[in-house]
């Protein structure tokens, strides 16, 4: 026989039974105050029922902490609550976003709204008449124009930051980031004032994707030069010893290395600017009929159709509105979420 | 069997001098990268130019005085005009103020969270939604602002100016609380949340790890440890993160527009009603402008441009310098 003593292992960091019991008593005391202070002062709402909740626990966790542990741990909880408070709030509109949308665009999606354009009807008329082909379509011509423009310059951008690294990096990035931060209407005006007044004198879709060019610039070239700086060194100097110029090198190493990242970034900059109407405003005239040709004429797009419904005002051209709505958000979710796809794979790797 | 003659040939110099394709490849790259340099100058270059007869006709009224209007004969000619952006730049700035201020504590609160209390998979999840929220296109914020939002915002404004009514901000003589700057406020604080949050997250999670693990090894709780490492590491890169937002919310049109009525009256009072906003006067006066008011507007766009320029540059420098320092 001998003496065998079982060890049982502790865990003092873990919250004790009695611990957890007054946890959840708290979060009662503080669901049963929102609901008291709600039925008696004159604050109502579900908002009111959440900040009321979540103070009350705030304070009523910090009250119990500071009776168990002192002021250190009643601070410690006080922020806990905090920041889960922000946090919260943070999410709350994008759930109220979303919810509203789908809630509002639903009933105006039918399949007639993506073979119909708006030629022969108004946005007050009923939602079986007309539809948005000539806005997406629109939207469609106006996106490749300016990525075909700004694909090489916000490219060559984030290759000078990252490959050539020459006298101007400083500077250049400094502008870029500043560049990010032109307002869009300044974009519109801009064009407006350069081009559209002096040489072409007339509104059109081209007019449009030159502004695009510039509010997507920024966004490829300083998403882009993350991707290339992630591109190991060893492959570049791998490059360099086997004899090739810089040029070899990063058109036939570098940039293929980073194809998906740089996809990602194209896809970014797209998000960006697919629902951008302050310019569209000024520059596209928006046309009511699908109009192919970018160079001449009114050019009809998503944001200015939404745009144009909202301002009709009527029961019919709102839900038009959050029917176009929903389009644009699917469109940017859908760009938004192979942008995180493509990206992760990468960094994955 | 013929000998053939081995043809060796000439040594090539080693050199370090480019090639030509090289030569090509980096003036083609650094012309591209000088490209925003030239977009920007050009920006201010063509706005001035165009604004330059307005600028110079009003002079430093053009952001003293608040009138804006002009009278024209049967001809169509100018017989007399005003402009005057004091109105509209009040009211910039006290939005985009309002929004920051609004704002600033939820996005360190959220990085905070993002950084030292979420488990791995809330974070992942947390952060996708946040940069999602920065994708939404300004004329969603505006439209949901103003038909889902404003009720709810109308109300708070009432709890404010009932119980805070005796701070002059909060005060207010007529009761209209409809499209007022603090609505506009709300909605522009909603569309810079995920830029501060990410800027400060960004600025937390460089703080030094080892001082972090040090601060909790001399037992200290997670917030004795922020107040201790990470706010000090991070302060200035959130002041930073905030000025950048402010940029952004300066510079926003279309959600501004939609919930904001706009009057040509200086008004600091910011539940009333009636403000003001540069870029929205664009918008809302550019419809049925003539060349000469399209000029004030060019006008208008140069001081905007100006402004928000100024502020991203602060923004930037201070966010790049305190990023150094963290390494």
């Amino acid at each position: 026989m001998s003496n065998t003593t079982t060890v049982i292992p502790t865990t003092p960091w873990k919250a004790s039974r009695r611990e957890r019991a007054l946890d959840t008593l708290v979060f009662f005391a503080a669901l049963f105050v929102s609901f008291t202070l709600v039925a008696v002062t004159p604050l109502k709402g579900k908002l009111a029922y959440l900040v009321i909740f979540f103070l009350a626990y705030a304070l009523l966790t910090s009250i119990f902490k500071a009776q168990q542990r002192g002021s250190a741990a009643a601070k410690d909880a006080l922020v806990n609550s905090l920041v889960a408070i922000g946090a919260v709030i943070t999410v709350i509109p994008v759930a109220s976003i979303l919810a509203t949308v789908v809630k509002n665009g639903l009933p105006g999606i039918s399949f007639g709204l993506f073979t119909h354009d708006m030629a022969l009807a108004t946005p007050t008329d009923p939602l079986n008449n007309g539809g948005l082909l000539h806005a997406i379509t629109g939207t469609i011509i106006l996106v490749v124009f300016a990525l075909i423009l700004s694909v090489p310059i916000g490219i060559l951008t984030a290759l000078y930051l990252t490959e050539i690294k020459g006298k101007f990096t400083g500077p250049i990035r400094f502008l870029v980031q500043a560049m990010s931060g032109v307002p869009s209407i300044v974009a519109g005006l801009f064009i407006l004032s350069a081009i559209l007044y002096p040489i072409t004198k007339s509104y059109s879709g081209f007019m449009g994707s030159l502004s695009l060019t510039i509010l997507m610039i920024p966004t490829i070239a300083r998403t882009s030069e993350e991707v290339l700086n992630l591109i190991p060194n060893d492959l570049r100097e791998a490059g360099t010893a086997l004899g090739g110029t810089q040029w070899r090198t990063v058109a036939m190493i570098v940039l293929p290395a980073a194809k998906s990242g740089l996809v990602t970034a194209i896809i970014l900059g797209v998000a960006r600017i697919a629902g951008e109407t302050a310019p569209i405003l000024l520059l596209t005239g928006g046309g009511d009929k699908v109009n192919p040709n970018s160079f001449s004429g009114p050019m009809g797009s998503l944001p200015y159709y939404i745009w144009k419904s909202f301002n009709a005002g009527s029961p019919e051209s709102i839900t038009r509105a959050w029917a176009g709505l929903l389009v644009l958000v699917g469109l940017v979710l859908i760009l938004f979420t192979s942008a995180r796809f493509l990206g992760t794979r990468k960094v994955a790797k | 069997m013929s000998v053939q003659e081995l043809v060796i040939p000439p040594k090539r110099a080693i050199t370090t001098k480019p090639r030509l394709s090289d030569k090509i490849f980096r003036g083609v790259v650094t012309g591209g990268g000088l490209s925003s340099l030239l977009i920007l100058g050009l920006i201010a270059l063509f706005l001035s130019y165009r604004g330059f007869e307005v600028l110079r006709q009003e002079g430093l009224g053009f952001i003293t005085h608040s009138d804006w209007s002009i009278t024209a004969d049967d001809a169509g000619n100018v017989v007399d005009s005003h402009f005057g952006l004091a109105a509209m730049l009040v009211g910039t700035i006290l939005c985009s103020l309002i929004a920051v201020v609004i704002a600033l504590p939820i996005s360190v609160f959220c990085a905070l969270f993002l950084n030292f209390y979420a488990p791995a998979w809330l974070k992942k999840i947390m952060v996708t939604i946040i940069d999602m929220m920065a994708a939404f296109p300004s004329i969603l914020f505006g439209i949901w602002g103003f038909l889902v939002l404003m009720p709810s915002v109308e109300y708070w404004a009432k709890l404010l100016h009932r119980y805070l009514g005796f701070i002059p901000i909060f005060d207010m003589q007529v009761s209209v609380y409809t499209r007022s700057p603090f609505v506009a406020g709300v909605v522009l604080s909603i569309m810079i949340i995920p830029i501060i949050t990410s800027v400060s997250r960004e600025i937390f999670s460089q703080a030094p790890l080892d001082r972090i693990q040090a601060a909790y090894a001399l037992g200290a709780t997670r917030w004795a440890m922020i107040k201790a490492v990470v706010i000090p590491h991070g302060r200035s890169g959130v002041i930073g993160g905030a000025m950048l937002g402010l940029g952004r919310a300066m510079g926003e049109t279309v959600a501004v527009f939609t919930v904001l009525n706009i009057v040509f009256q200086i008004n600091w009072q910011m539940l009333l009603g009636a403000g003001g906003n540069v870029a929205s006067l664009i918008i809302l006066k550019f419809g049925d402008a003539s060349p000469y008011e399209i000029k004030a507007l060019m006008a208008a766009g140069l001081v905007l441009f100006l402004l928000t320029l100024i502020v991203n540059g602060l923004a930037n420098l201070i966010v790049k310098t305190t990023g150094k320092s963290g390494r």
